[in-house]
C-alpha cells in the first residue's frame, strides 16, 4: 500500500513538471507546426534563470516567500527576451519549409543555446534551496513528503486550467485556434497571423522556463539539464497526440507514473519504461492516444 | 542501347571509384596522423549518414539511425571481446549484419509512417536501445567498454600502423559502399524512390509499392549504418550508449541535410566537413563549438537548402549535353 501511494506521489510530481513543459512544446506544435527540438533549451534558461533570481532575491534580504514570484518572473523574462528573439529573429524565415526541415532548424537552435547557457552561467552547478525549505514535509501514513511536491501538483492543475480557459474562453484564444485550424482562412479574415505565432511561441516558450524555473530547486541546475527534457517532452506530446492539452495531461501522467513505477520496482528500466510506451503507442496509435487519425488527403 | 550507356555509365563509376579509394590510400601514408583519425571518423560517420541520404530520397528521415550505429559497433565489439574474432572486415561485416537483423522487425512497420511520424517513430527506437544500454551491467552501463586492436588478413599492426590499419579498412570499405550505392541511386528502383519522394500515390498507381521501398532502403539504411558503427568502434578503441543517443542521431540527419540527397560523395564530404568544423571549433573555441556548428548548420539551411551535393550535381548538369 505504502509503495503504491510512493509510486503515485512521486508519479504525479514528475508528471506536474513535464505537463507544464509539454504543453508549451504541444502548443507551439499546435499553431506554428513546428516540434521545437530546442524547448529543452529554453526549459534550461528558465531553470538557470530562476536559480540566479531566487540567489538575488536571497543576497537582497527578502523573505523566503519571494523566492516563488522570483520563479515565475524568471520564466517571464526567458519568454519576454529570448521567445521575439529566436521567432523574429530566425524561426519566421523557415516557414511553410518541410516539418522536418524545421525539426533541423530548431535542432540548430538548441545547439547554439547550449552554448550560450554555459557561457552567460558557466558549467558550475547552481542550487536552489529556498523554495524547497519553505514548504517543509507531509506525513501520509508511516512515510514522509516533500510539501514542494504538492505545489507542483496545484501548480499544474492551475497552469493546465488556465491555458485551457485562455484558448477556449476568449477572444484571442478563439482566434489561435482559428489559427490552429487554418492559417490561411484566419488570415483573410483579418487576423494578423505573423502576430499569433510570436504571442504562441512566446507562450510556449513561458512555460518551458516556468516548468524549468520550478524543477530548479529539485535538480543541480548544470549543462546537459536540457538533452533529456526534450526526449520526455516529446514522449508526452507523441503519447497524448500532438496539439492536443488533454492528450498532454494523460501523457504526462503515463510517463511520470511509469518511471516512478520503474524507479521503486525495477529500477534498471527506469527510462527504457518511458521510450518503450512512447513506441508502442507510435505503433499502436501515431496519431497519439487523443487525437483522431486524419485521412489522407490526395 | 540505354542498357549499354548505363553500363558504360556504371563502369565509368566503379572505376572512378576504385581511383578515388587508391588515391585516398595513397595519400594516407603521407597524412598527419590527426587528419588520418579525423578521415577515418569521417568515413564512418558518412556510412551512417548515407543510409540517412537513401531514406530522405525516398521521402522519409530517421532521427534514430544511433540505433544502428549504436548496434553495429556493440555488435562488433563484443564479437572481438567474446568471440575473439578481431579481422576488421569480419567485424564491420558483423556490425552491419547485426544492425539489419535487428532493424528487420522494425521495418514494413516504419515504413507505414511519414513526416515527422518517421521521424518521431526512428527516434523512439534508438531511445529504447538506449535505455536498454545505460542500465545493462554486462555492457559496462553507461561507460561502455574498451576495444583492443583489430587484425587484417590475419596480421596485427604495429603501433605506428595500426592508425593507417583502421584508416585504410574504414576508407576501402566506405568508397566500395558508395560505389555501390551510386549505382543503386541510379537503378530503376533507386529513381523510383525520387518518384515516390515526388509523389508517392503515383507510383503506387504505376505498380510499385512504396511501404516495401521504403522497408529495404531502411534495411540497407540499417546495413551500412551497423558498418558505420562497427568502424567507429575500432577506430575509437570504445564504445557507450552515447552512440544511440538522441544527439548522436541529430548529427547524422545534420550530416545529411548538409549533403542534401542527390549526391553520394556529398555524404562523405560533409561528414569530414562536420569533423573539421567540430575539431577546429573545440580547438580554438572549446566552450562554443555547438554555437559554431547551430549557426553552421543554419546558414547551410537557408542558403543552400539543396545541401553541398547540389553544387557539383548542378554544374554536372549544366555540363551535360541537352
Amino acid at each position: 500500500m505504502n509503495l503504491a501511494l510512493t509510486i503515485l506521489i512521486d508519479g504525479l510530481t514528475y508528471a506536474s513538471w513535464l505537463f507544464i513543459v509539454a504543453l508549451g512544446l504541444t502548443l507551439v506544435f499546435g499553431v506554428l507546426k513546428i516540434l521545437n527540438v530546442a524547448h529543452g533549451s529554453f526549459y534550461a534558461l528558465g531553470a538557470y534563470a530562476a536559480a540566479s533570481l531566487v540567489g538575488w532575491f536571497a543576497s537582497m534580504q527578502f523573505a523566503p516567500e519571494w523566492s516563488l514570484l522570483a520563479m515565475l518572473l524568471a520564466a517571464v523574462i526567458v519568454a519576454a527576451i529570448v521567445a521575439p528573439l529566436c521567432e523574429r529573429g530566425l524561426l519566421r524565415f523557415f516557414y511553410g519549409r518541410d516539418e522536418v526541415l524545421l525539426v533541423l532548424v530548431t535542432y540548430a537552435l538548441f545547439l547554439i543555446l547550449e552554448d550560450v547557457t554555459k557561457l552567460i552561467w558557466g558549467v558550475n552547478p547552481f542550487y536552489v534551496s529556498e523554495p524547497y525549505a519553505l514548504f517543509g514535509s507531509v506525513d501520509i501514513g508511516t512515510q514522509t513528503y516533500v510539501g514542494y511536491d504538492f505545489l507542483l501538483v496545484a501548480v499544474a492543475v492551475v497552469v493546465g486550467f488556465i491555458v485551457w480557459w485562455g484558448l477556449n474562453r476568449t477572444q484571442i484564444g478563439k482566434i489561435v485556434l482559428a489559427v490552429i485550424h487554418s492559417e490561411e482562412i484566419a488570415a483573410s479574415m483579418g487576423v494578423n497571423v505573423s502576430r499569433i505565432y510570436t504571442l504562441a511561441f512566446g507562450a510556449g516558450i513561458f512555460l518551458a522556463a516556468l516548468g524549468g524555473a520550478l524543477t530548479a530547486p529539485m535538480i543541480s541546475v548544470q549543462p546537459g539539464v536540457s538533452v533529456g527534457v526534450i526526449i520526455l517532452s516529446f514522449a508526452v506530446v507523441i503519447i497524448g497526440g500532438l496539439g492536443s492539452i488533454p492528450g498532454a495531461a494523460i501523457g504526462a501522467l503515463i510517463v511520470g507514473i511509469a518511471r516512478s513505477a520503474a524507479v521503486h520496482m525495477m529500477p534498471t528500466a527506469e527510462l527504457f519504461s518511458i521510450y518503450l510506451v512512447m513506441a508502442v503507442v507510435l505503433m499502436f496509435r501515431p496519431e497519439g492516444l487523443f487525437q483522431r487519425a486524419q485521412a489522407r488527403k490526395i | 542501347m540505354t542498357h549499354t550507356t548505363s553500363s558504360i555509365s556504371h563502369t565509368r563509376i566503379i572505376v572512378a571509384g576504385l581511383g578515388g579509394i587508391a588515391l585516398l590510400l595513397a595519400a594516407g601514408i603521407v597524412m598527419p596522423k590527426w587528419l588520418n583519425f579525423l578521415l577515418t571518423l569521417a568515413a564512418a560517420n558518412g556510412l551512417v549518414s548515407l543510409g540517412i541520404v537513401l531514406l530522405m530520397r525516398s521521402g522519409v528521415v530517421s532521427f534514430g539511425q544511433g540505433m544502428v550505429f549504436a548496434l553495429g559497433g556493440y555488435a562488433a565489439a563484443l564479437a572481438y571481446g567474446k568471440l575473439g574474432v578481431s579481422d576488421g572486415l569480419l567485424l564491420t561485416l558483423i556490425g552491419g549484419l547485426a544492425a539489419l537483423l535487428f532493424s528487420l522487425p522494425f521495418a514494413y512497420l516504419i515504413a507505414r509512417y511519414r513526416g515527422i511520424f518517421f521521424a518521431m517513430l526512428s527516434l523512439s527506437l534508438s531511445m529504447v536501445l538506449y535505455g536498454i544500454l545505460v542500465k545493462s551491467e554486462v555492457l559496462g552501463g553507461s561507460d561502455g567498454f574498451n576495444m583492443g586492436r583489430i587484425t587484417v588478413a590475419g596480421m596485427r599492426p604495429t603501433d605506428a600502423w595500426s592508425g593507417y590499419t583502421n584508416y585504410a579498412l574504414t576508407i576501402a570499405v566506405s568508397g566500395i559502399i558508395a560505389i555501390a550505392a551510386k549505382v543503386y541511386f541510379d537503378s530503376t528502383r533507386g529513381l523510383l524512390a525520387l518518384a515516390a519522394r515526388d509523389n508517392e500515390i503515383r507510383v503506387e498507381y504505376l505498380g510499385s509499392s512504396v511501404r516495401e521501398l521504403i522497408a529495404t532502403n531502411y534495411l540497407l539504411a540499417a546495413f551500412v549504418g551497423g558498418m558505420g558503427g562497427a568502424l567507429a568502434v575500432m577506430a575509437l578503441g570504445h564504445i557507450e550508449p552515447n552512440f544511440s543517443y538522441w544527439t548522436t542521431s541529430g548529427e547524422f540527419v545534420f550530416v545529411a541535410i548538409l549533403a542534401g540527397h542527390h549526391s553520394v560523395l556529398a555524404a562523405f564530404v560533409a561528414s569530414a566537413v562536420l569533423e573539421i568544423v567540430r575539431s577546429f571549433s573545440s580547438l580554438y573555441f572549446p566552450n562554443t563549438w555547438q554555437l559554431a556548428l547551430g549557426l553552421f548548420l543554419l546558414a547551410v539551411i537557408r542558403f543552400l537548402p539543396r545541401g553541398i551535393g547540389s553544387l557539383w550535381e548542378a554544374r554536372r548538369k549544366q555540363g551535360a549535353p541537352s
